[in-house]
């Protein structure tokens, strides 16, 4: 195996959970809801997915209990902020505390318990394409799950009468509800579909990336995810782009050290931020695009009138 | 019938008394932990030396712990806390409390303090320290044997003097085995998180290491060897479970005897402010068993671990010169503790730019 070749699947590992926490969020961001508890959502995820590995044997249930964390949470968070029009912002920061703190009494009876991998599916035929096959055919169902996430999103909200109603709750909720769009139940969808992404991205945390449960293990991936849909301008497949941007930036700066490039660690470690600064600048130079794509209603509290 | 009331009344009325008195009279020894008190690794040494200290103190003393509180200013909310919480005794485990924990201290001259791994003291603050780098010479010499392609990889954390200090060891233990080992160094610029410690792993793997050492909190690096099937050294605690076939040793930090040490000091009043480094033959640190390596390697470092306790090796002992070449210590002359506890420079032997 090349260097190139480890140091890509190093990069896809990281990125892989960035880009499904912020793909989620996207989509939830899009209908209007910001929801600041991606990462209280993700530990959740990363504990239920080790938990019920260990207790079931199967990886695969402990996808599924990530999941079912994140929509929990999601759910929670969708009761506090849409039907008690609880302040978002606060509501999602006081998520993030929770999911910290309840994954950690949830876990401590797993703790040092030495993880099950979920193992790689290699792709007949395609897994055996040089250089490509190994890198992208020979991964796990999560990886899979991702990409197959962000197509859908993106073909969901710019090819489906639903993705339209969608964002046309998040850009004026009051229009859409003046034109009899159930504004509320679309908000909840979609902040469910954030939760499940977060949930799964957790369970990437716990069950591929490192496979073992420590507290805090997220280590501040979900704040990532929220930054990486403002990098993306709410767009899905910039989601996958800025995902892999900071995960390669962040997997080069391990190796320039390791090779003893002598350019001081430091920096090397704030490259990743400074990249998506850089990015940031470059995308908002463009005033008028991005006001197209910012969800004009994100983070305004919706109350029908009767 | 009334005597019985009575009787009951007078033992109801001793045993609150008695409650209330024992709540007076037990001393708060209070803990603050830079990670999770399970981490696998440097807090959770500390916090078995807290349950050790209840243990063994339990009828005198309570203790009480702050988890996961980060360097910087939210450390001195922090031990503000705890010493108005009415904390008599407070160790706080990290180098970087260090500044918050002098601060707070002098607002606080009533209330002791000990600091772990730094080195700035007042009346009421003392510091400790184990000498982690002992065990780091060991683990260099097992390296320099185990390795076949003479290049060990380093997970560093943050380049302070107690880090710097472990890497030169190591390197120094490296190269009397072998002169031409190598060692490339990552600075992860966190103690705890598993993922990123994971890529620094995987990295140095991937450019060829075949040991792994590290210097942050998690068994992460740990599990990445053993997925990659090369050997590696555990960090604060015990590893093994997360590499049975990896783990060659680990540096082992038992706190627990200087923890009842001096809260029996603080109890009988005769608490000063001390700076306390103890180092392997006190048992402030202990190797994990020497496993998954031939004989003559065990006894090897068994061999260099005796020699330590009695103080015939001492690691740092010249001839040594520095990273770029230039004399620093002649034949036979040995560092003083405060150039250690400073050390900013590389020995001879590393390969990497120390960041300053």
């Amino acid at each position: 195996m090349g260097i190139i070749e480890a140091i890509l699947l190093s990069v896809i590992t990281a990125a892989t959970p960035l880009v499904l926490a912020a793909a989620g969020e996207l989509v939830a961001e899009r209908s209007g809801v910001l929801n600041l508890g991606v990462e209280g959502m993700m530990i959740m995820g990363a504990v239920s997915a080790f938990a019920a590995t260990q207790i079931t044997g199967s990886p695969y249930v402990g996808i599924l209990a990530g999941v079912a964390a994140g929509l929990l949470f999601a759910l929670f968070f969708g009761f506090l902020t849409l039907t008690l029009v609880a302040n978002q912002v606060a509501t999602g920061l006081a998520l993030t505390l929770l999911g910290l703190g309840v994954s950690g009494m949830l876990g401590e009876s797993f703790l040092g318990m030495q993880g099950i991998k979920l193992q790689p599916i290699a792709i007949p035929l395609l897994s055996e394409v040089p250089f490509l096959g190994p890198l992208l055919f020979r991964q796990d169902a999560i990886f899979y799950l991702s990409i197959a996430i962000v197509a859908g999103i993106h073909w969901f909200l710019f090819r489906s009468r639903a993705g339209l109603k969608l964002r046309a709750v998040g850009d004026s909720h009051a229009s859409a509800h003046a034109l009899g769009v159930d504004v509320i139940r679309i908000r909840y969808l979609a902040v469910l579909f954030g939760g499940a992404c977060a949930g799964l991205a957790g369970a990437q945390l716990s069950l591929v990336y490192t496979p073992q449960w420590v507290e805090n293990m997220s280590a501040g991936r979900g704040w990532i995810a929220l930054a990486l849909v403002v990098f993306a301008s709410w767009r899905p497949w910039r989601v996958v782009a800025g995902g892999y941007l900071f995960g390669a930036v962040s997997i080069s700066q391990l190796h320039a050290q390791a090779f003893g490039i002598g350019i001081p660690s430091q920096f090397l470690s704030s490259l990743p931020y400074v990249a998506t600064i850089v990015v940031l600048i470059l995308i908002s130079h463009n005033r008028r695009m991005t006001l197209i794509n910012t969800p004009a209603s994100l983070g305004k509290p919706f109350v029908p009138e009767r | 019938m009334k005597k019985l009331l009575l009787a009951l009344a007078t033992t109801t009325a001793v045993l609150g008394f008695a409650a209330a008195a024992s709540a007076q009279e037990k001393a708060k020894i209070c803990f603050v932990y830079v990670g999770s008190k399970t981490d696998g690794g440097w807090t959770q040494a500390h916090d078995i030396g807290r349950q050790q200290l209840e243990k063994e103190l339990g009828d005198k003393i309570e203790t009480q712990f702050l988890e996961n509180v980060p360097e910087g200013p939210d450390a001195e909310r922090a031990i503000e806390r705890m010493a108005r919480s009415g904390c008599g005794l407070i160790f706080t485990t990290s180098f970087g409390f260090m500044d918050a924990t002098i601060k707070i201290a002098q607002k606080f001259p009533d209330v002791k303090f000990e600091h772990a791994t730094g080195y700035k003291t007042l009346p009421n603050v003392a510091t400790y320290n184990s000498r982690f780098y002992e065990g780091r010479y060991i683990q260099g010499q097992i390296a320099a044997k185990m390795s076949e392609k003479g290049v060990a990889g380093y997970i560093a954390s943050f380049p302070i003097p107690e880090v710097v200090m472990g890497i030169n060891s190591f390197v120094i233990g490296a190269r009397s085995v072998n002169p031409d080992f190598k060692i490339k160094v990552i600075w992860a610029n966190t103690w705890f998180d598993p993922g990123k410690e994971a890529d620094a792993a995987k990295a140095l793997i991937d450019q060829g290491v075949d040991i792994l050492t590290q210097h942050t909190d998690t068994t992460a690096p740990m599990q990445v060897a053993a997925e990659r099937g090369i050997k590696a050294f555990g960090q604060a605690s015990d590893m093994i479970a997360a590499g049975p076939n990896t783990q060659l040793t680990a540096i082992v930090d038992t706190w627990g005897a200087y923890y009842v040490k001096r809260t029996k000091a603080f109890l009988d009043g005769k608490w000063e402010s001390t700076s306390s480094w103890d180092g392997l033959k006190d048992g402030i640190l202990t190797m994990a068993p020497y496993t998954n390596m031939p004989d003559d390697v065990k006894a090897m470092a068994e061999a260099t671990e005796a020699k330590i306790k009695s103080g015939e090796l001492k690691p740092f002992t010249g001839p040594l010169n520095k990273q770029d070449g230039s004399p620093w210590l002649k034949e036979g002359e040995t560092a003083d503790d405060a150039t250690l506890l400073g050390m900013n420079f590389y020995v001879e032997g590393v390969d990497d730019k120390l960041p300053q």
